[in-house]
């Protein structure tokens, strides 16, 4: 549990580290997703379940959606492979 | 009529023209200066694109780096200014860190009396099994409450700035925001009617049992927000709006608000004056039990739940 544990907050930094150097801002926040189902986990592992289900709720699921929401404003994800 | 002088005596007095002119009724340009209107002068529109190579030739002279001396020096100074505002930063926390108590000691703030009281006392006291919701709806209903507020102003905020009036504009900018994704997208709308139901019942689970099992109001409201956003995003807001508009996005969450400032104005009333508040709590472990945290659960989860979806649609359409 202890080795799961460790490995689990390596991820975390790695995360944390790897939003702010890469250059795609959708990638940022799949990154930003995973860091927060991480975080999520690691909640479970500390004996706090309702806060990894808000977590699980509100940090991966409607944050990043508004995030989303919030780049197609701006007119930061491009149709890229976009059929014409 | 107790007049001294008739009215076009009057009118030539100084004191009748300081007040004709302070009132504003007199023109001091009319009949004296000869006023033409203006011709319109044509406007030049400059067409994006020539614009744009304007801009693009400031952009490229500012930038021109091998002429521009000093945005050069600028972006030296810059990076070098900002690695020593970090360095400082990072110095200044660390220095403070260095202050706090060692993790574990016993004689740690945290390890006070209060957190004894809670664990022993909490169960007795406030008559719910799932002692964390006891306390925060509880012994510190204050601060939900607080963070219950904060909830509504945030997205009145957002309201002010992204709400549309028109209905025909919001369904332009629901269509420019579409551009790219799919509409009526068939697996996202299979998989939106097996899993919203599934969802929304767990959601409400999550609420009901927040003085039994881990959760609370916040953890199942924002379940609930983000099942009604698969929804959305899966059927369109034109069948959301069916069951959840505008006006019921409005009776929902200020109710919710107000019934759980009344409960906590009766809470603090009676708390503070010692008296009894006689609301039972029930035997632990019954649905029906610890007074008033079940009530206070709905109106906190129903209002996560309004939050959360009224953000997704005032970004996406500006509107409910």
């Amino acid at each position: 549990m202890q080795i799961f544990n460790y490995i689990l907050l390596a991820f975390l930094i790695l995360c944390a580290v790897s939003v702010s150097f890469s250059k795609n801002l959708l990638n940022s926040i799949l990154i930003y997703m995973s860091y927060s189902l991480g975080m999520s986990i690691i909640w479970i592992i500390l004996e706090s379940p309702d806060l990894a289900i808000t977590e699980a709720a509100v940090g991966a699921g409607v944050t990043s959606i508004l995030f989303f929401a919030t780049l197609k404003k701006i007119h930061a994800i491009k149709g890229e492979d976009k059929v014409e | 009529m107790s007049r001294l002088k008739t009215k076009e005596e009057y009118q030539k007095t100084k004191a009748y023209r300081f007040f004709h002119w302070y009132s504003g009724e007199k023109d001091p340009y009319l009949d004296k200066v000869e006023m033409h209107p203006q011709p319109e002068k044509p406007k030049e529109e400059l067409t994006i694109e020539e614009r744009m190579h304007d801009r693009q030739i400031v952009i490229d002279k500012v930038y021109d780096f091998d002429k521009n001396k000093n945005m050069k020096l600028f972006n030296r100074f810059y990076a070098i200014a900002s690695i020593i505002f970090c360095i400082i930063f990072i110095t200044i926390l660390l220095i403070a860190v260095s202050y706090l108590p060692r993790a574990g000691s016993a004689m740690n703030p945290n390890n006070n009396e209060v957190s004894k009281r809670y664990i022993e006392n909490g169960l007795q006291e406030t008559g719910a099994v799932n002692i964390v919701t006891g306390m925060i709806l509880n012994y510190r209903g204050f601060d939900t409450f607080g963070e219950t507020c904060v909830l509504f102003i945030a997205t009145s905020c957002v309201m002010i700035l992204l709400m549309v009036n028109e209905e025909k504009l919001k369904d332009s900018i629901e269509l420019n925001d579409r551009r790219y994704e799919p509409k009526n997208d068939v697996i996202l709308q299979k998989v939106a009617f097996v899993l919203v139901p599934i969802i929304f019942i767990f959601g409400i689970y999550v609420i009901l049992n927040g003085h039994l099992s881990p959760g609370g109001g916040f953890s199942g409201g924002a379940m609930i927000g983000a099942g009604m956003i698969l929804y959305v995003s899966a059927f369109g807001f034109k069948k959301t709006q069916k069951f959840f508009n505008e006006n019921t996005y409005k009776v929902v969450k200020v109710s919710a608000l107000t019934l759980y400032g009344v409960l906590m104005i009766y809470y603090f009333y009676t708390g503070a004056n010692g008296i009894d508040n006689h609301i039972p709590l029930g035997t632990p472990g019954n649905i029906l039990s610890s007074g008033m945290i079940l009530p206070i659960n709905i109106f906190v989860g129903s209002e996560v739940a309004c939050t959360m979806y009224a953000f997704y649609a005032l970004f996406r359409r500006g509107g409910l």
